[in-house]
């Protein structure tokens, strides 16, 4: 079995920031492995490890300064990395669920794998859309938020829990090849070992084009314009207890004493 | 004409309170486009909820007897056959785990712009202005598309509709090709159980990442301890496993309402907001006055944890 793993670097940002125009101002901006995605990884190479999957490719659209991310994912065991970039990304400053569509479709027709693990959402855009989206695209089963996935996959079909509202799994079974979307929780990610880190610097880390893939530019133009951001506004008339740890932990006793709840 | 399909959700026999919320938000649009409201209920006990689903302001309620429980091969067909035959300019579906297992299977088949976890919708008949937010709810951004889209709303950003509605209650035939249904619910448990009921406990000490490290629970503890309060959490500590899954306040956790909620070093993601944000008193202990969680708080620490909570905990012993 192959498993193809969408990789994203997610923009993380401080705790204090500005914004210019519909960003965050650059020096405010960190980067990191998606949160979700970094699961999905872990679930891969478990699968691997278990002696199910025999390649576990990673995917990542993004520019060349994401390929620490993209090792990142490689020293956690992934065998080798797709990484799909163009000029005419460059610009690009929302790429909608259509968009990653296209491109992603193009990558898994290429590497025809029998699995898609993808995370639940982004930490930063949070569409949680493109998975499931994906899936319709390519004629494969799928199942959206899955915190449980057996590895025995008996007859073809995958058999996975999906994680509702309130405390509540969904057991269901779908069939092969499939895509799926990784929820936190579903395993414990790894860190990278040393010996991983030096492994990964060594592994195929393959760049790709849209005209490589065979995908239009007119594609990513997308169907979603970002027109503003902004802080929200505090809906709070929120109390802040000001001065040294005692004396607000005194402020907070004060209180639980009034409520009638502390000693 | 057609201008909303709103598309209600629900488990297990019961509607979901979001449905209600959408029948609110398609009302909106349609009043906005100046045409109709129409709602689609899927699978279960659907003449009975097509009744509940006849709010003010439903035009029409097209029910598909199909199935028990939700199945997103069945939902993604009708759909596509529902907006095949009423061609609305809008479909709004809620932003819910099954919302998200439809909803962009349906975008893309129809070749339609999907928007996803939206919390204000506005139309002037051409452009649909979305307000969502980005980066674990630290900005918001308004986003627009053009023409025909799909649309999932947050839970909770609109009221419920209320009232009784004069809607036409239809039987949709729906052609289901079976040999395309691939998936197959078995089954539902319900997780956590145990040994606390952290939705019965008047007080919850309620703990986030900004924990660090397993072994610093500890002084979480010690405060309830003091408190005689019960300790809860945010997700992440859960998925650490450095507490079991009935102690999670949220979403796919427990919904709490308590007297006090002391938020200790969470940033109040939006999951986690849902399951807590009826709490009497709202206390939030982190070091980021950005957090989201001050936007709920009634009262809050913005210092380090670790100096905080144990000088509380002397208060108490």
């Amino acid at each position: 079995m192959k498993i193809l793993v969408t990789v994203k670097e997610v923009s993380t940002v401080e705790d204090e920031f500005e914004i210019e125009g519909t960003s965050i101002a650059e020096q405010y901006l960190g980067a990191d492995l998606n949160e979700w995605d970094d699961y999905a990884v872990e679930e891969a190479v478990q699968l691997q490890e278990a002696g199910i999957a025999d390649e576990v490719v990673t995917v990542t659209i993004g520019p060349e300064d994401c390929e620490q991310t993209i090792r990142q994912a490689l020293a956690k065991g992934a065998d080798r990395a797709v990484r799909v970039w163009d000029d005419s990304l460059e610009g690009v400053d929302l790429l909608d669920v259509g968009a990653k569509t296209e491109i992603l479709r193009a990558v898994v027709e290429a590497e025809d794998p029998d699995l898609v693990l993808t995370g639940v959402q982004s930490g930063d855009d949070s569409w949680g859309a493109t998975g499931v989206s994906l899936a319709e695209e390519l004629g494969f089963e799928w199942a959206a938020v899955v915190n449980h996935l057996e590895h025995d996959f008996e007859d073809d079909r995958a058999a996975v829990r999906r994680e509702l509202e309130g405390g509540v799994e969904e057991l269901t079974e779908i069939e092969l090849p499939a895509a799926l979307t990784i929820q936190t929780g579903i395993n414990e990610p790894r860190y990278a070992s040393l010996r991983g880190i030096r492994q990964a610097q060594r592994k195929e880390l393959d760049v790709q084009t849209l005209a490589d893939l065979g995908v239009d530019e007119s594609a990513i133009e997308g169907d979603v314009t970002l027109t503003d951001m902004y802080e929200p506004e505090s809906e709070s008339d929120v109390t802040v207890w000001e001065g040294s740890a005692e004396e607000t932990a005194a402020e907070l006793g004060e209180l639980l004493r009034e409520k009638g709840v502390a000693p | 004409m057609t201008n909303v399909l709103a598309v209600a959700d629900h488990r297990r026999g019961e509607l979901r309170d979001v449905s209600y919320e959408l029948i609110t938000a398609g009302r909106q649009l349609a009043d906005e486009t100046g045409g109709e409201l129409h709602v689609a209920v899927i699978s279960g006990t659907v003449d009975e909820f097509a009744d509940k689903l006849n709010r003010e302001g439903v035009d029409a309620v097209h029910t598909v007897d199909y199935g028990e429980e939700f199945n997103h091969d069945v939902y993604a067909q009708v759909l596509t056959q529902l907006y095949d035959e009423h061609a609305p300019q809008y479909v709004v579906a809620p932003n819910s785990v099954n919302g998200l297992d439809y909803a962009p299977a349906v975008a893309n088949a129809l070749n339609l712009p999907i928007v996803t976890d939206t919390v204000d919708l506005e139309s002037d008949g051409d452009t649909l202005v979305a307000t969502r937010e980005m980066y674990g709810g630290k900005v918001e951004t308004t986003t627009e598309l053009e023409g025909t889209v799909v649309a999932t709303i947050r839970g909770g950003e609109w009221p419920a509709a209320e009232g009784t509605g004069d809607a036409a209650i239809e039987a949709f035939d729906a052609e289901i090709d079976e040999d395309a249904v691939g998936s197959t619910v078995t089954g539902f448990e319900e997780v956590g159980g145990g040994d606390v009921d952290i939705s019965e406990a008047d007080v919850l000490v309620s703990v986030g990442r900004g924990i660090e490290e397993e072994e610093n629970l500890e002084i979480i503890r010690d405060l309830a301890d003091a408190l005689d309060a019960t300790v809860s959490s945010s997700r992440p500590i859960v998925d650490s496993g450095w507490l079991p899954k009935n102690r999670q306040v949220g979403q796919s956790g427990k919904v709490v309402t308590p007297d006090v909620y002391i938020a200790i070093g969470i940033s109040g993601a939006v999951q986690h907001v849902a399951g807590m944000k009826g709490s009497d008193t709202i206390v939030a202990i982190n070091t980021d006055p950005n957090a989201p969680i001050m936007d709920i708080a009634d009262y809050a620490i913005h210092d380090d944890l670790f100096d905080v909570v144990p000088a509380l905990t002397e208060e108490f012993q």
